[in-house]
């Protein structure tokens, strides 16, 4: 493996196409396969936990603010690494954003105005 | 920064980034809308179906949680299938390709039997505000994975005939975003509809 | 010339793939910008003399009290068809036909990013229009508004809203591809030295109306699957009796139909922004003011649907918070208004056709813009939802605003799309009549608002005093019907005039202007490389110390560089190909098999995937 390709992961080509050394500078680090490995079983165990949890009445008050923690962790990992946003152009990450903070808000608005909180 | 206007592969960009890369991050915060606008049917009409079977009625968390293992599961093999083209290694990418693939299908399977065991206990499309709501989001859910599997399918056929080597990185790159993306959809359907407690009406 | 000429041509299986790119066939495969935009133009411009002609009925059936020229189910077709045509099939489409043809023009481009997927686009959109106008043939056309609230909609037993749900599905797959394929453009295929604050305003409205069509169509297509799935189907998302709640469509609607009124502004903002300078001889005034407004506004046009929704029942704090919003988006707007006339104040002005259809675009405008504040005001909005104040509103702003800038936006670039000017005199006749046509229908409806006439009636009697502007306003549309014949007759008379067009003919300011008119298939024969705002007026001139413009001894377009007899070599410009057509076809097919045999669901798969497998294999230029 070449240099470029360890420091980076991709075959020269792929590197130039992808512009991973342009534009803001970042230079683009790839997790390693035992990291990703790493990553699929901290989902694991989030998902296990969660299952655990619903049946655990003794938490019940708790249950909705973990289930969202838990939700909110395991999506993070995966956008993060799996789908390398950590690693990559800030711009992809903006645009995300976009779509993801104006469903959550635009959504939550429309949910508010049925008052389905309030039920 | 000069720009030739040959194979659009190796075009340089304004920003750097790849058309192709931007194009699909686009896409997929649009279709945050698109699930949004599921997820918060489903939501506003949490407890409000007038007749049953309801939600504690028909779920199976244990059963529905091997599916949620298995959807993670392939996101795991999507990305390893990445990290070993771009090592350059095509015959292992060919085999964690196949293997998300075959975590699809049985996501798609497990989902199928999951709604014939409904409908066998007299939940279908029609019966209710519940039935609506649920089918008509796992349904969108589930044809995003069933697209999802064509396009895995077609980049082992293009691997098979020699046609997927490093070179075409970017290509499985796009498509494992949009395997991401459906799967990081199921993380939030599963905790929302399934595991979030639906009291039954009264 | 080397772009046309080289190109190989490979048998695939069955199909070979097509090589022309001039011709009769070479419009079914073309996947360059500039003739797709044509096609755009095109489809758009008779979608409107059909939209328009259902408004005359409208207008013919209205003009007397009493009548029954139209129905009742028939006069809820007309205006039905009427909405969904002028909304989708025409402001759209025509917006989206000077983005394309302009977008990879002004940014220094070749093309778009996704050439194929560009055509895709058009040709989706051309079978989602068709397939919706089939209706009227096969079991009714749309009969519940634009809007199609239920449970009017849901429960209408005509087929008519089914096919109004898919319809607007297909065009909605359309457009968001499209959205995604020029936002992408704008952002990554800019000649070099063209920073964002280098882009002309056209540009920066064509990216803000992409991005708002990326978010808000995913919206309505998941309403309009839930209306399908209740209407074909019999699920409960808009049934009280199951617990649904019609409400949830409103947001749904809305949620997409506001940020659409913007989409359907911006481009019309963008044309003005540019010919407003050309034609006044400044730079356009306060640009980083007009470029901020225009994202502001796409933002905040996210954050006032419910104003649509004031009479449902939201309660006083939805009310209220949607109606501040709706007061707020109202600055940047007018923020862009003291621009536009900061940029004529002290100008040396040309009163061409263009700059006619600009500066009446600012005044009807502002009218219709104004009557909008007013809706904002919830306890006003009471009296005047659902009459025909709101008619005149959304008239003023959508045809005053929007089709006017896109008339001066035809009239300025056509030298450039095709090579001959449209006839000057005639064009003032064509504004002069539309402006006073335009203003004798719309006009006189914010008094029949007030009065209390009640939209989408097939008619009223004669005691309720509404007869007198009644009739003014059905004259004033078929004035405004022979002043769009005058355009047409100008048009085809513009075809009878040789083709030969300088390159900028208006001492125009931006890129499109440097290559020839129409340009070649690539565009340039060199990228350029781009140093300023307006890079082609510092190309042409420059001031003196005591501020005045002079010219640039031997700099500027003069003549566009090569005119193709230097240009092209070497040139790979992507191929033309079947596929996006086939793959669109795919859509009308299934959906027709959606509505009435599963058989014809699988038969509309075949294209689909036949085009998409097809398009894949093929390389994107060989």
């Amino acid at each position: 493996m070449s240099e470029a390709e360890r420091s980076t992961g991709l075959a020269p080509q792929a590197e130039a196409a992808t512009g991973s050394h342009q534009g803001s500078g970042h230079v683009a680090r790839h997790p390693s396969p035992k990291e990703y490995v790493r990553i699929a079983i901290i989902l694991a165990i989030i998902t296990a936990a969660e299952v655990a949890i619903y049946y655990i009445e003794a938490i019940e008050g708790l249950l909705i603010p973990l289930l969202f923690l838990f939700a909110l962790v395991k999506f993070a990992l995966v956008v993060l690494w799996f789908m390398h946003l950590k690693f990559d152009s800030r711009t992809y990450a903006r645009f995300f954003m976009m779509g993801l903070a104006g469903a959550i808000t635009l959504f939550l608005i429309v949910l508010l105005t049925f008052r389905v909180f309030a039920r | 920064m000069e720009i030739h206007a040959q194979e659009s592969e190796h075009l340089a960009t304004s920003t750097g980034l790849p058309n192709i890369k931007l194009a699909m991050w686009l896409f997929l915060a649009s279709d945050c809308m698109l699930f949004g606008a599921l997820i918060s049917t489903y939501v506003l009409y949490r407890g409000a179906s007038v007749v049953g079977p309801y939600p504690n009625d028909v779920f199976d968390i244990p059963y529905t949680s091997v599916s949620s293992f298995v959807l993670l599961a392939s996101s795991l093999t999507m990305v390893l299938a990445l990290a070993a083209l771009q090592r350059g290694d095509v015959g292992r990418s060919r085999v964690w390709l196949l293997a998300t693939a075959l975590l699809g299908m049985t996501f798609v399977g497990g989902q199928v039997y999951e709604f014939t065991t409904f409908a066998h206990e007299e939940l279908t499309l029609t019966t209710n505000l519940f039935s609506t709501s649920f089918y008509v989001l796992t349904g969108f859910h589930g044809t995003h994975v069933a697209i999802g599997i064509l396009m895995l399918l077609t980049l082992l056929m293009f691997s098979f005939s020699g046609r997927l080597g490093p070179e075409k990185a970017e290509t499985v790159e796009m498509v494992g975003l949009y395997w991401h993306f459906v799967d990081i959809v199921w993380i939030v359907i599963f905790t929302v509809i399934y595991l979030i407690p639906t009291g039954n009406p009264a | 010339m080397a772009s046309v000429s080289v190109r190989a041509e490979r048998p695939r299986g069955l199909l070979r793939r097509p090589t022309a790119t001039t011709g009769f066939w070479s419009w079914f495969t073309t996947v360059d910008h500039k003739k797709i935009g044509i096609l755009y133009g095109i489809t758009a411009f008779a979608f409107f003399i059909i939209g328009g002609s259902e408004a005359l009925l409208i207008r013919l059936q209205l003009a007397r009290p009493d009548q029954d020229i139209l129905s009742a189910s028939v006069y809820n077709e007309m205006f039905t068809m009427h909405g969904i045509t002028m909304v989708f099939l025409v402001v759209m489409p025509l917006s989206a036909a000077f983005f394309n043809y302009l977008i990879p023009l002004m940014i220094g481009a070749r093309d778009v990013a996704f050439p194929r997927l560009n055509a895709y686009s058009y040709w989706a959109f051309l079978f989602g229009g068709l397939f919706i106008y089939s209706s009227w043939f096969l079991g009714g056309a749309p009969n519940g508004g634009w809007f199609g609230y239920p449970p009017n909609a849901t429960v209408d037993p005509s087929l008519g809203m089914t096919f109004y749900s898919l319809g607007l599905i297909i065009t909605g797959i359309a457009s968001t591809v499209s959205a995604v394929n020029l936002a992408v453009t704008v952002i990554n295929m800019r000649a070099p030295g063209m920073t964002l604050f280098r882009m002309p305003v056209f540009i920066w409205m064509g990216l803000v109306v992409q991005l708002l069509l990326a978010f808000s169509l995913p919206i309505i297509t998941i309403g309009l699957t839930e209306m399908f799935f209740d209407r074909r189907f019999g699920t409960h998302f808009f049934d009280p009796a199951a617990g649904g709640d019609p409400v949830l469509w409103q947001h749904l609607f809305w949620l997409f139909g506001h940020p659409e009124v913007y989409i359907l502004i911006l481009p019309a903002m963008g044309i003005v922004s540019e010919i407003l300078p050309v034609f006044a001889r400044k730079p356009l005034f306060g640009y980083q003011f007009v470029v901020f407004s225009g994202i502001a506004i796409g933002f905040i046009g996210f954050g006032v649907w419910a104003h649509h929704m004031f009479a449902v029942g939201l309660g006083p704090v939805a009310n209220t918070a949607f109606g501040i919003s709706t007061l707020i988006i109202a600055v940047p707007t007018g923020v862009k208004i003291f621009n536009w006339l900061g940029t004529l104040w002290r100008g040396d002005i040309r009163f061409t056709t263009p700059m006619l259809f600009s500066v009446g675009f600012i005044a009807m405008f502002v009218i219709g813009g104004l009557s909008g504040v007013t809706h904002a005001v919830v306890p006003s909005d009471y009296q005047q939802t659902d009459t025909y104040y709101i008619v005149a509103h959304f008239h003023y702003v959508l045809f005053g605003g929007a089709i006017f800038g896109l008339f001066g936006g035809i009239y300025y670039w056509w030298p450039k799309v095709f090579g001959r000017m449209l006839g000057e005199r005639v064009g003032k006749l064509n504004f002069w009549l539309m402006l006073i046509g335009f203003n004798m229908t719309f006009g006189p409806m914010h008094i029949l608002g007030l009065q209390g006439m009640p939209r989408r009636v097939q008619s009223y009697p004669e005691s309720l005093g509404l007869s007198f502007w009644n009739l003014v306003s059905s004259i004033g549309a078929f004035l405004i019907a022979v002043s769009v014949l005058i355009f047409l007759v100008n048009a085809v008379a513009s075809f009878r005039k040789p083709k030969e067009m300088e390159a900028d003919p208006w001492d125009a300011r931006t890129l499109e202007w440097t290559t020839t008119s129409p340009p070649p298939e690539y565009n340039f024969d060199e990228v350029p490389v781009v140093h300023s705002l307006d890079e082609l007026w510092h190309r042409k001139y420059s001031q003196t110390q005591g501020g005045r413009v002079v010219p640039v001894p031997a700099g500027g377009s003069g003549e566009a560089h090569g005119g193709g007899h230097a240009g092209g070599h070497g040139i790979h410009m992507p191929g033309p190909s079947y596929f996006p057509l086939i793959a669109a076809l795919g859509l009308p097919i299934a959906a027709y098999g959606l509505i009435f045999n599963w058989w014809l669901v699988g038969a509309g798969m075949v294209p689909v995937l036949a085009g998409f497998y097809g398009w894949i294999l093929e390389p994107s230029a060989e």
